[in-house]
């Protein structure tokens, strides 16, 4: 094995070590109830935001195209998956809230990534920032449109109506305009965790393929992937539809994860929310996704008597984090400040016997 | 050096019906590219006009002139960065009119370009993996779930990079970041990443800049040895004459978009019209 592949491999062995000890100590701190309640309320949340970032991060870091509008799939993901999931308890009377779950978030992951295609296949053909502005208009217009979107079932059949609420009497609610989403809970941790999981197989696996060469071989320079014979837009349209996927996914996981969703809560500040855990995390960071993805989502609620301030937060540190990484006036400086001490680390080396000097 | 030069001398150039000449080796095979009155307007401006080139199947030619003449356009022109306003391309017979990039490549067409243009972030190996995209596939799925067919490509692709980084001896380069190599490797690898698309026409756009005289020589002989181990032809840009005379069989040079002249290495610079143009300047620049 290679060096390199051989760093690749520990990096992501450290990821899912991450993931896996973190719900184990969660599972424990469940079972001695040492887990405060407001932390509990966040676990599956936390999960789906994990999914979020990371999918983000396979359109924004490795196929280097800018999406505004992942709040918009994961919106469909969360309809989708209460639709699915209250259609299959109405007409086949399905008690088992897994495998509801399960059926529920699959066809949350195909709904998201059929609109991904459809995006995508006219946007990711041209050059430039289309996509950005394209998956803009789409987020806030599907947040608007399931704001007049109304499904309810009755004796084991689905009812749809939009802009009026015209449905028949005795009808259970499934869907109510723009009072969001009504279904029981079904959304547990472990299968949160197992979403996320799933989610970082998939990513890292797939950057890590020949497929996920070529994606970033179109990000580094696209007129030499060309000329090598790779489809620029076969490539960018898989990293897109799969994040697509991903997205939906983690939506149905979400909206399954409390008794209404309400359209505004995937507005175009939560697809910039999502944004801001990829850019924190690095682009192209798995690992730093997962990690800013939880540690943002934690900070406000534990913050909570100052998130009012919290976007204004979030502009700050956007702004220093791309400062102190793009700026070489900065970055020298940092060096010089940390140089002492990396200094002493060297001195330290140096002196040990028969160490690795380098 | 001197099996470069051998080559040359070995070389008796003959004429082909289009009026273009080829290596008499190569007379009686396709030629891997022809031109006719290939032409490209930007604006009214006439970048490469009434442009007719054909490479044998084993030829390597040159493409010189003065700065500004067109000769990376011309590249373009090959390789469908830009479609030509007139005339036509023919690689191996077939008319490439309305093909894309990745068509072009397909055909079997490689290049390396002027201002490098590697996956800065990409390994080496990596980056010579990505020639190798069309060669030894397997699909997304079987990347996610690795199934055998992603262990057994994968196993061939890292073979054979290994392989291709071996002409140029950058084996041990195989790990390090493409970006962070030193300027003559980074150009020895856009070769190494072109040809690992097993072209049938390997265009290098200035292939000695910014090397030292050794590396260039190194180069050249690399070049012929190329040629003879994959059976290809070969056209290059090149500014460093002792390059261009030393390897080319054929040259042709280009001057404000036309070409002036056709002809071996010894022919070129008896050409008045090409002293005059471009060798006659240098040499008075130099003196």
């Amino acid at each position: 094995m290679t060096k390199a592949k051989r760093k690749r491999l520990i990096y992501n062995l450290i990821t899912f070590a991450l993931v896996i000890g973190a719900y184990f100590i969660i599972q424990n701190m469940i079972a001695e109830k040492t887990i405060s309640r407001l932390l509990k309320g966040l676990l599956v949340p936390i999960c789906a935001w994990i999914v979020m970032a990371v999918s983000l991060n396979l359109v924004i870091g490795f196929s280097g195209e800018l999406s505004l509008g992942h709040a918009g799939f994961m919106c469909i993901g969360a309809y989708t998956g209460t639709i699915v999931s209250g259609w299959l308890l109405a007409a086949y009377d399905m008690q088992d809230t897994t495998l509801r779950l399960v059926l529920a978030i699959v066809s949350g992951g195909i709904v998201a990534g059929v609109f991904g295609a459809l995006i995508g296949i006219p946007v990711l053909r041209l050059r430039g920032d289309y996509l950005a502005i394209v998956t803009l208009a789409f987020g806030e217009i599907i947040r608007n449109l399931v704001k007049w979107l109304y499904v309810g079932t009755k004796d084991g059949e689905l009812c749809f109506s939009f802009l009026n609420k015209d449905m028949p009497k005795g009808v259970k609610m499934l869907v109510d305009g723009a009072q969001g989403t009504k279904e029981k809970i079904i959304s547990t941790f472990p299968a949160g965790v197992i979403l996320v999981l799933v989610t970082l197989l998939i990513v890292l696996n797939l950057v890590n393929s020949r497929a996920g060469r070529a994606i970033q071989a179109t990000r580094d320079n696209r007129i030499a992937a060309e000329s090598m014979g790779i489809s620029v837009t076969k490539y960018k349209m898989m990293a897109f539809v799969t994040a697509a996927v991903l997205a939906g996914m983690a939506g149905a996981l979400f909206g399954l994860n409390s008794t209404t969703v309400e359209p505004k809560q995937f507005s175009f500040n939560q697809s910039i929310n999502v944004l801001v855990f990829v850019v924190l995390g690095g682009l192209g960071n798995v690992l730093g996704s997962v990690i800013s993805a939880v540690f943002l989502t934690v900070l406000p609620e534990v913050l909570r008597e100052f998130s009012d301030y919290r976007m204004l937060a979030y502009a700050v540190v956007l702004i220093l984090v791309m400062i102190f990484t793009n700026n070489p006036l900065i970055r020298s400086f940092v060096d010089r400040l940390i140089s002492p001490v990396r200094a002493l680390f060297h001195r330290k080396k140096d002196t040990m016997p028969g160490g690795d000097l380098q | 050096m001197t099996e470069a030069k051998r080559h040359r001398s070995d070389t008796k150039m003959v004429p082909v019906p289009s009026q273009s000449i080829v290596p008499e080796r190569d007379v009686n095979e396709l030629p891997v590219l022809e031109t006719r009155h290939l032409g490209i307007e930007f604006g009214g401006l006439k970048a490469v006009d009434d442009f007719n080139l054909t490479i044998g199947k084993t030829e390597i030619a040159g493409l010189i002139g003065p700065n500004g003449a067109g000769k990376t356009t011309v590249f373009n022109l090959l390789t469908k960065v830009y479609e030509p306003t007139s005339g036509v391309v023919l690689i191996n017979g077939k008319d490439m009119h309305g093909m894309s990039i990745v068509q072009a490549s397909r055909q079997g067409i490689a290049r390396t370009f002027q201002n490098i243009r590697l996956f800065d972030k990409m390994t080496v190996e990596e980056n010579v993996r990505i020639g190798l995209h069309n060669k030894y596939k397997y699909d997304m799925f079987s990347g996610i779930l690795r199934l055998p067919r992603y262990w057994i490509q994968e196993k061939r692709q890292h073979e054979r990079s290994m392989e291709l980084l071996d002409i140029f001896g950058m084996q041990d380069l195989a790990d390090k970041q493409a970006g962070s190599l030193p300027y003559g490797a980074q150009r020895r690898l856009e070769i190494v990443r072109a040809l690992a698309t097993e072209p049938k026409l390997l265009l290098l756009d200035e292939p000695a800049a910014g090397m030292n005289p050794h590396e260039t020589e190194e180069l050249m002989e690399n070049i012929a040895k190329i040629r003879d181990r994959f059976g290809i032809a070969i056209l290059l840009i090149e500014h460093d004459m002792s390059l261009v005379m030393g390897v080319c069989e054929g040259i042709c040079v280009l001057n404000f978009g036309r070409v002036i002249a056709k002809g071996t290495a010894d022919e070129i610079q008896a050409n008045p019209a090409v002293i005059e143009a471009y060798l006659g300047k240098r040499k008075e620049a130099e003196a």
